[in-house]
């Protein structure tokens, strides 16, 4: 009795829990009319052209390829 | 709660559905213009977004071209800091209406999907054309079109 007691428990702390989760990874969204902080300049991941350049010639050097780097970073994702 | 998840997130207003009411969405930065009767043109804009500053060139060239045939435009701002909406204002003077929803509550009610995004309202206040994003003149030429279908249409 006692354990069946037990497993309903923990079932039921699962099942709270998985829809807890469930719920944050579906809601959490940040809006188009959100995202100034995402649009800032300083959000941007190469934003200084030198630091970049650096990168690159370290990158270049280690792996003897360069780009691929796609275009993903910051941005108010307009348009 | 997935399913709701997902359903919340596609409450956006469509073609056809009515736009909330100006008068009591809490905008600041002026008065709401009159608008029963005309042609409406809501537009929802941030200082912080690139295409929203190319379309206000577009927005005073329609205002002057339809303005005396029964175009209202509104611009409103979801800007988060008031000395941006502000400074922008500022600077690009706008001839059409300009507000802040400061709250951001019009554009919650809205859910726009991208920003810019505007809605064209017929004369009894309905989404008839709604506009994600601004095109530069291919937007211009789409909204010229729609403008002269509905300027036409009679209250």
């Amino acid at each position: 009795m006692k354990t069946k007691v037990l497993r309903n428990l923990v079932i039921m702390t699962l099942g709270v829990a998985s829809g807890i989760a469930f719920t944050g990874c579906t809601t959490v969204k940040v809006q188009p009319w959100e995202r100034a902080t995402l649009a800032d300049p300083t959000m941007r991941p190469d934003r200084d052209p030198l630091a970049t350049a650096m990168y690159e010639h370290v990158y270049f050097s280690r792996e003897s390829a360069s780009g691929g780097r796609g275009v993903g970073g910051s941005g108010c994702g307009c348009n | 709660m997935l399913l709701a998840g997902l359903l919340a997130g596609r409450a956006e207003l469509q073609v056809g559905d009515a736009f909330p009411a100006l008068g009591g969405a809490g905008l600041i930065g002026g008065d709401v213009p009159a608008t029963t009767g005309k042609v409406v043109l809501v537009d929802f804009w941030a200082s912080w977004c690139a295409p929203c500053k190319a379309s206000f060139p577009s927005f005073t060239r329609l205002h002057q071209e339809y303005g005396a045939s029964g175009l209202v435009i509104v611009a409103v701002s979801v800007d988060e800091k008031p000395a941006a909406y502000a400074a922008f204002v500022r600077k690009l003077n706008p001839p059409f209406t300009v507000l802040h929803d400061h709250q951001q509550k019009l554009v919650s009610t809205v859910k726009v999907p991208v920003m810019p995004t505007s809605y064209l309202l017929d004369r009894h206040g309905r989404v008839r054309f709604l506009h994600q994003g601004f095109h530069g003149k291919e937007t211009e030429a789409e909204l010229r079109r729609e403008l002269a279908t509905l300027l036409a249409e009679k209250e």
